[in-house]
């Protein structure tokens, strides 16, 4: 079926600007990818599943202009030991990196692998994300791998001593950046990936996650400050049995983000966790949309996201729980909430469940709220401030999703990074 | 130490007047209760005291050692000295009870312009005071009273009391959902923390707490004022004839 004139034109004003890196290995599956962004045309406004959040900028043919953010905060994770591959405006830094060396995994830029005959990668650049296009199109996930420039293949055999630490860094006002990356978790193999940095002017980041049968993978992200950066990405994840997938990210600024997640429950006993933080002040448009997939027997899967909203904010929550036939057993949860600061901010969400099996247990909740007036006063009748009762009753929202993460190490970082937060803007 | 004079407060919302002239004046070392049958605007009181919103003072003034409190905001009031066990305290998930207590007792510090106490001396001090109202450990850790039982919120009511060391204790309805044991525990508590510079204002239905925090006066409120004083033996009266006689006597 031939494209709407409007979205034909958006999506060829877009890719003129475009140009396929000449990856060997990895050419096949950019050309399919290719050819599914011709099918699908770039999002528009009139997409069903952009309806809360406006794509132009994420797809526009004009180069993106964003400033940089100067702060004193000392950067996440810094005090933390890990291995750190730094990208900055989605170039991989040699001279920035650690060496890529660390026992129990095997790092390879996307662009190496080819030379290195990795089969593994070879089998899944392309492969979760093309699977992901259904039941919803994901344009910008293809548009991703067609055209990422680079990117890491991380693959975990064993249980590495420290985490991976991918650091994104803007160094250009202009930059626009696509980065591709794919992890394969050996059977009975453990990690922890760390995100972090603003990226880019615009930045379009994919990750395809291939976690075998006992295999467990903890992501913990923080979205940069740099306030007017946008950005879309996608994390694409397939559980094998008893596997484990927990995911956290922490949002704060930034005038557009979209997060999807892709998740996709295909052994008996596995565990998927996604869990988000976001803080948003003004011209801020925060978006996660979800979609778990349960296809095998006794799976549990919990969406905790949590969004604190002020100054005319707005934060979208798009998440859905399918249950396919035969996933017996299944054990859903999603909860989606706002604590909207003033009247002017919103929180557009859009839960959903879609069940083929009898023997299953989803629940859904979803709600808006402000800061309660009662605790407030109890905090205050106790000499507490309100810009302090304010914060606690803030950070105490919050702590639902934050308590996601399992390592405290990493889960002080965040709320140490939300305390910044909250002190400069409430 | 807490001086009430004329105080007319109605709700912010309607016309509706709930305090009609309050005269009362708390001396320091001594204990006041109130008593008064429902609706008779005791908790109404207490929350105009404390500061919170919804009321409106048409006249009158409430004074704490000279201040005004009435042109307090709610954390200041604390800062000076005013303190209230809520009838219904407050479940707050996601904030530490132990968290909670040390943001509040360092607030009034620095408000009063005195040092921080440090972690381990904080520490130090929750624990003894913790010990003797039987707050274990876990209570301490768990959120603010989320998950308590009615006896347990109010010991914690009177934990954060002991901590505070406020000038001016008032205690609306703290004995309601208190089984004997647990009230002896709490009268125990506000008991040994009367002292010659602190004053109480013990808001109470019945009599039976006042067996166990024994008051030097008492007073009956009905209608919006005070209607009533008298010492220890008018509680008794209260309790044998309940409050009709009383009232139709003031009327």
């Amino acid at each position: 079926m031939a494209l709407p004139e409007v979205k034909q034109t958006a999506t060829e004003a877009r890719l003129a600007t475009l140009t396929m890196p000449d990856a060997g290995c990895t050419r096949a599956a950019r050309e399919d990818a290719l050819a599914r962004v011709l099918e699908m045309g770039l999002p528009g406004r009139r997409d069903e599943y952009w309806k809360y959040t406006r794509p132009d900028t994420l797809i526009s043919a004009e180069q993106p202009h964003a400033a940089l953010f100067h702060s004193d905060e000392p950067l996440l994770f810094g005090n933390l030991d890990r291995l750190k591959i730094v990208f900055i405006d989605g170039v991989f830094s040699a001279e920035e990196s650690d060496d890529l060396e660390l026992e129990g995994v095997n790092i390879d830029r996307i662009e190496d692998i080819c030379c290195k005959d990795i089969h593994w990668a070879k089998e899944l650049y392309g492969v979760l994300e093309a699977r992901g296009q259904s039941p919803v199109q994901r344009p910008l996930a293809a548009l991703n791998t067609a055209f990422a420039a680079d990117g890491v293949a991380i693959h975990v055999t064993g249980k590495p001593a420290k985490p991976i630490s991918l650091i994104y860094r803007h160094a250009s006002e202009t930059s626009d950046a696509m980065l591709h990356h794919i992890i394969r978790v050996e059977s009975g193999a453990e990690v922890t990936i760390l995100e972090n940095g603003p990226a880019a002017s615009r930045f379009n980041k994919c990750i395809e996650i291939d976690i075998a049968d006992g295999g467990t993978l903890h992501h913990v992200r923080a979205q940069g400050r740099d306030h007017e950066r946008c950005a879309a990405t996608h994390m694409f994840t397939r559980l094998g049995q008893e596997s484990v997938y927990k995911s956290f990210t922490l949002t704060v600024n930034g005038v557009l983000t979209r997060n999807e997640q892709v998740i996709e429950l295909t052994g008996d006993d596995a565990i998927a966790h996604v869990a988000g933080a976001c803080v948003g002040d003004g011209d801020f448009h925060h978006d996660d949309t979800v979609f778990v997939t349960h296809d095998a027997v006794n799976c549990e899967s919990r969406q905790v996201f949590k969004k604190v909203l002020r100054n005319g904010a707005t934060g979208v929550f798009q998440g859905k729980i399918l249950v396919k036939e035969g996933a017996q057993k299944t054990d859903g949860y999603q909860i989606s909430q706002s604590l909207l600061l003033d009247d002017d901010s919103q929180f557009l969400a859009k839960p959903e469940l879609e069940i083929y099996a009898d023997d299953v247990a989803c629940s859904h909740g979803s709600t808006s709220g402000a800061i309660d007036d009662t605790a407030l006063f109890y905090l205050r009748s106790r000499g507490v401030s309100v810009k302090d009762a304010t914060n606690m009753l803030t950070l105490a929202f919050l702590a639902e999703a934050v308590d996601e993460i399992e390592d405290e190490v990493l889960s002080e970082a965040i709320v140490n990074r939300l305390e910044g937060w909250l002190s400069r803007h409430i | 130490m807490l001086e009430i004079k004329n105080l007319h407060v109605k709700l912010e919302e309607e016309e509706k007047q709930i305090l009609k002239g309050v005269d009362l004046t708390v001396e320091a070392g001594k204990v006041h209760a109130i008593m008064g049958p429902n609706g008779s605007g005791k908790s109404t009181l207490s929350y105009v005291l404390s500061g919170r919103d919804g009321y409106e003072v048409t006249e009158g003034s409430a004074t704490l050692e000279g201040e005004d409190l009435l042109e307090m905001e709610p954390e200041e009031r604390a800062a000076a000295g005013i303190f209230l066990a809520f009838q219904y305290p407050v479940e707050i998930p996601g904030v530490g009870n132990m968290t909670f207590l040390r943001t509040a007792v360092n607030a009034q510090r620095k408000a009063r312009g005195e040092d921080e106490l440090s972690a381990a001396d904080f520490l130090k001090e929750v624990r003894a005071k913790a010990k003797s109202l039987k707050i274990d450990a876990d209570m301490l850790k768990r959120p603010v009273n989320v998950g308590f039982s009615g006896g347990e919120k109010k010991r914690n009511e009177i934990l954060q009391m002991a901590m505070l060391e406020p000038k001016m204790c008032i205690l609306d309805e703290t004995d309601s959902g208190l089984d004997v044991d647990a009230m002896k525990l709490v009268a125990e508590g506000v008991n040994a923390l009367r002292d010659e510079g602190r004053g109480f204002l013990v808001i109470t239905h019945y009599q039976r707490l006042l067996d166990h925090i024994k008051p030097d006066v008492v007073h009956i409120m009905a209608d919006g004022r005070i209607v009533k004083t008298g010492g220890p033996e008018l509680a008794l009266e209260v309790e044998n004839n309940g409050y009709a006689d009383i009232l139709a006597e003031v009327n």
